[in-house]
């Protein structure tokens, strides 16, 4: 595998895959057909129109028309293609409107650096050529300029002026062409004030940090016979696409597109009745009976029922431990051992001697994984056998019966009628509420219901 | 440029085929850094395995050159062992499966309201609300299906990178450029300044890109421009375990939707997406295939895998038992880097944000693309399912937030 990595400054990241396109689609047999255009009474040679180019990265790319206008848009917004007539607008017209492809010596991603004095000297020409054709803000860089590089100012003239008497001597449609390509370029490089600017690339990323080598550590690298593997995603998403509101539809509607709540609404935390599809999902594994709250409490009943309900309350309480403030780790640690694990302990759990030792002496140093061992055994012990015990029992089959299953309504009748879209109490204001009336829990416990309350 | 050159030189310059030109800089840059292909030469009989070569001791005339030309070779050993057990792509294996039909998503709401780029958002665990963060350092908590604001904070810095709402719903995480990530609890006394009870809990030594609360408003996990991952303790701002592996600035995080809830993988500016062990620190899986900057990077649903997003113009699918990327996203007309992926609910679509504006939206499994998504004006710059998977945001440098479904 022979990989030939191009070092490029973050600005010009970019630049790579568009000069690829370029290139393709200068090439002379699979490239545009280009032909002379005519502009006023000039005739420009190797251009292409609007059309041209929209077509090629149709056919190219087996796109639609939208998509290879934004493309061929951007191409030009880049400035490596440019148009012949109304050159200030960087613009892809998808029309008759001539376009020419810049040189590679003004491509935005060569490393010369667009300087002061090049600017300069540009502006100098402008000037000198046709007085009072530079625009507001060329004027005032122009002045700008004189001022900061003064000492320069004769060299300026001087290139300015040898420039254009070499430019004189060219032919017209060399002229008119060579004068495009430097706008374009300048366009790019000192955009006007407002305009859209493609050198802006955020804050500046560093590639390599100083030269510490990264030998990776391999011991991990343990690598198994893994084809079994490439059917658990067709599986995965087979068993949720009736569960993916954008694959399958969301009954009753999808609130985004309707304006209709219900969905919302059935499926809160403090619903009585669960939709069929949310008591189906807790049968999918054990986590996601578990991460919803409603099913947490209903597969707690069931616990409780099989006097086995300290289990989940031990896991909850290692959780508690593990995503709670550094400050309480120490009494969490030690309320924990007193209710589950201390021998005549009101709520014990039958944790295995091994993984009780090392607890134990974990918790002489009690820190945020003191408890991680004893809550994996418990977490098992419950996928293993009460969580399957569960899926079967009357109480989850009850749920399954019971549950609603609301019907798909029809797009309405009249799209224009717009419903009128029910605000719902912000999380923070129901929780100060709760706060206020001196009911609540810590907030941010797993214990607590999260905040999916809707009215 | 142009300095000192005489105007016939430069017309010669000017003049150059673009592939000519192209392939010179190429081979001038490639000198410049000393770069070697990756070894498939130099090969002896009595190779010894990967494994074994990590044990290999750093003696005193082990130069920075050939240290890292050995830590290509591993690589590239590595690749090998891992090529040999697994010939299958994800694509190959999907090839029975119906493909999509007509995908239709549309704007369904405009959020406006930023005065500059859109840089980073985040949902509430309520389905409806966001956090959004910009340029110009506002950070506006939104309900997000009334387009209503409901609170906003300027923060004493620009580029806010990052931001986070907390799972309670009580609280919102954010920073950028300050380097740092602050957490303000969401007070609704309109009277009551939000940024009076900022409280300051992660410091790194450049800029914050990524921020998110693990299962709890108590801690956050960071990424930064140093180069460097953290996990903090937000009632004390005590700093819990950093992550240290990336050779550059790191971009992107997610937490891992594992049942043991223990793992989250970064992607940074040295092309390389690490999986790491939250209680040690440790990066226990690296993957490397990107050509450039992973912007973003997240957990399919199941946590068996993740997706990534780069400035190479693909996205990938890493599966984490197999150890391999086994999907790439592209085409050849996206030319631009993709900015930041989310998963529908059920992981069969991978949505994109990107560069040029777009939202490119492809079929996990089959590898093709479903839909090109126009409207914004601007970069993508972030984008988020919601948690329900009933409809998506994105963020964008046009100044404007857009929730699809």
């Amino acid at each position: 595998v022979f990989t030939f990595i191009l070092k490029f400054q973050h600005d010009h990241k970019v630049s790579l895959p568009m000069e690829q396109v370029i290139v393709a689609m200068q090439d002379p047999d699979l490239g545009i057909k280009m032909k002379n255009q005519r502009l006023l009474i000039t005739v420009i040679p190797h251009a292409m129109t609007g059309n041209d180019i929209v077509e090629w990265l149709m056919k190219k790319y087996s796109i639609m028309e939208e998509e290879a206008l934004h493309v061929g848009d951007l191409l030009v917004r880049h400035g490596y293609i440019y148009p012949l007539k109304e050159p200030r607008n960087l613009v892809l017209r998808p029309d008759e409107s001539p376009y020419r492809f810049q040189t590679p010596y003004f491509w935005s991603s060569q490393q010369w650096p667009a300087s002061e004095l090049d600017y300069a000297i540009y502006l100098t020409k402008k000037n000198i050529r046709k007085q009072g054709q530079l625009i507001d803000y060329e004027k005032e860089n122009y002045n700008l300029l004189h001022k900061r590089i003064n000492h320069t100012w004769d060299f300026v003239v001087m290139q300015a002026k040898e420039q254009l008497r070499a430019s004189k001597q060219r032919r017209k449609a060399d002229r008119i062409v060579l004068e495009c390509q430097e706008q374009a370029y300048w366009l790019i490089n000192r955009p006007p004030p407002g305009a859209f600017d493609i050198r802006e690339h955020g804050p500046e990323r560093r590639n390599r940090l100083t030269s510490r080598v990264q030998l990776v550590r391999l011991h991990s690298f343990i690598i198994h016979q893994k084809k079994i593997h490439d059917r658990t995603f067709i599986k995965y998403s087979e068993q949720y696409f009736s569960h993916d509101p954008m694959m399958h539809g969301c009954p009753p509607s999808n609130p985004w597109i309707t304006d209709d709540i219900t969905h919302w609404a059935l499926n809160t935390n403090t619903v009585s009745t669960p939709t069929k599809l949310r008591v189906e999902r807790w049968s999918f594994r054990f986590m996601e009976l578990l991460s919803d709250p409603l099913g947490r409490l209903k597969f707690m009943e069931y616990l409780e029922k099989e006097f086995s309900a300290e289990n989940l309350c031990f896991w909850e309480a290692c959780e508690d431990i593990r995503h709670g403030e550094n400050s309480r780790i120490p009494q969490k640690v030690q309320e924990v051992y007193k209710q589950f694990l201390a021998p005549g302990a009101s709520k014990w759990v039958n944790v295995d001697s091994k993984t009780m030792e090392k607890t134990l002496e974990g918790l002489r140093r009690p820190n945020r994984f003191v408890m991680d061992d004893a809550q994996m055994h418990i977490y098992f012990l419950m996928k293993k056998d009460s969580y399957p015990r569960y899926l079967k029992s009357d109480l989850y089959k009850n749920l399954l019966v019971k549950a609603i299953a609301p019907q798909e309504t029809k797009r309405s009748v009249f799209p224009f009628m717009r419903r009128h879209r029910h605000s719902s109490p912000n999380p923070a204001l129901v929780a100060q509420a709760l706060e206020e009336d001196g009911k609540a829990k810590r907030l941010g416990s797993p214990r607590i219901t999260s905040p999916a309350t809707s009215p | 440029m142009l300095r000192g050159s005489s105007a016939v030189a430069i017309d010669n310059e000017r003049n150059k085929h673009p592939s000519d030109v192209i392939a010179a800089a190429s081979a001038a840059r490639a000198r410049r850094s000393g770069r070697v292909g990756l070894a498939t030469a130099s090969r002896s009989t009595s190779d010894p395995h990967p494994a074994e070569m990590a044990t290999h001791e750093l003696h005193p005339n082990d130069t920075l050159t050939t240290l890292k030309m050995e830590s290509e070779n591993l690589k590239a050993k590595l690749e090998e062992e891992r090529a040999k057990l697994h010939d299958v792509e994800l694509h190959q294996v999907a090839e029975k499966i119906e493909a999509l039909g007509q995908f239709v998503m549309k704007t369904r709401r405009t959020l406006k309201g930023h005065g500059n780029k859109v840089l980073c958002m985040d949902w509430c665990k309520d389905k409806r609300r966001i956090v959004s963060s910009s340029q110009d350092g506002k950070v506006i908590v939104w309900d997000a299906f009334t387009t209503n604001k409901e609170h906003a904070v300027t923060m004493p810095c620009t580029w806010v990178m990052a931001c986070a709402y907390a799972p309670s719903g009580c609280a919102v995480a954010c920073g950028g450029l300050d380097n740092k990530c602050s957490v303000y609890p969401l007070s609704l006394d309109k009277n009551e300044n939000l940024a009076a009870k900022k409280k300051s809990v992660a410091m790194h030594t450049n800029y914050l890109s990524a921020c998110s609360f693990t299962n709890s408003d108590m801690q956050i996990l960071t990424s930064s421009g140093d180069g460097t991952c953290a996990l903090w303790d937000v009632e004390s701002g005590q700093l819990l375990q950093s992550f240290h592996g990336h050779g550059a600035d790191v971009l992107c995080l997610d937490l891992a939707p594992s049942e043991t809830g223990n793992t989250f993988v970064s992607g940074g500016c040295d092309k390389k997406a690490n999986v790491w062990d939250m209680r040690s620190g440790q990066c226990i899986q690296s993957f490397e295939t990107h050509e450039s900057d992973i912007n973003s990077v997240r957990y399919y649903p199941s946590g068996d895998a993740f997706a990534s997003g780069s400035d190479d113009a693909t996205c990938r699918l890493y599966d984490l038992r197999a150890d391999r990327e086994v999907a790439i996203y592209s085409k050849e007309s996206i030319i631009f880097g993709a900015s930041s992926v989310d998963f529908s609910l059920s992981g069969r679509l991978l949505f994109g944000g990107y560069n040029d504006y777009t939202i490119n939206v492809w079929d996990v499994l089959k590898g093709n693309r479903v839909s090109i998504l126009f409207g914004h004006e601007n970069r993508v710059s972030t984008l988020r399912v919601s948690p329900d998977g009933t409809a998506f945001c994105s963020g964008s440098w046009d100044h404007t937030l857009r929730i699809w479904a």
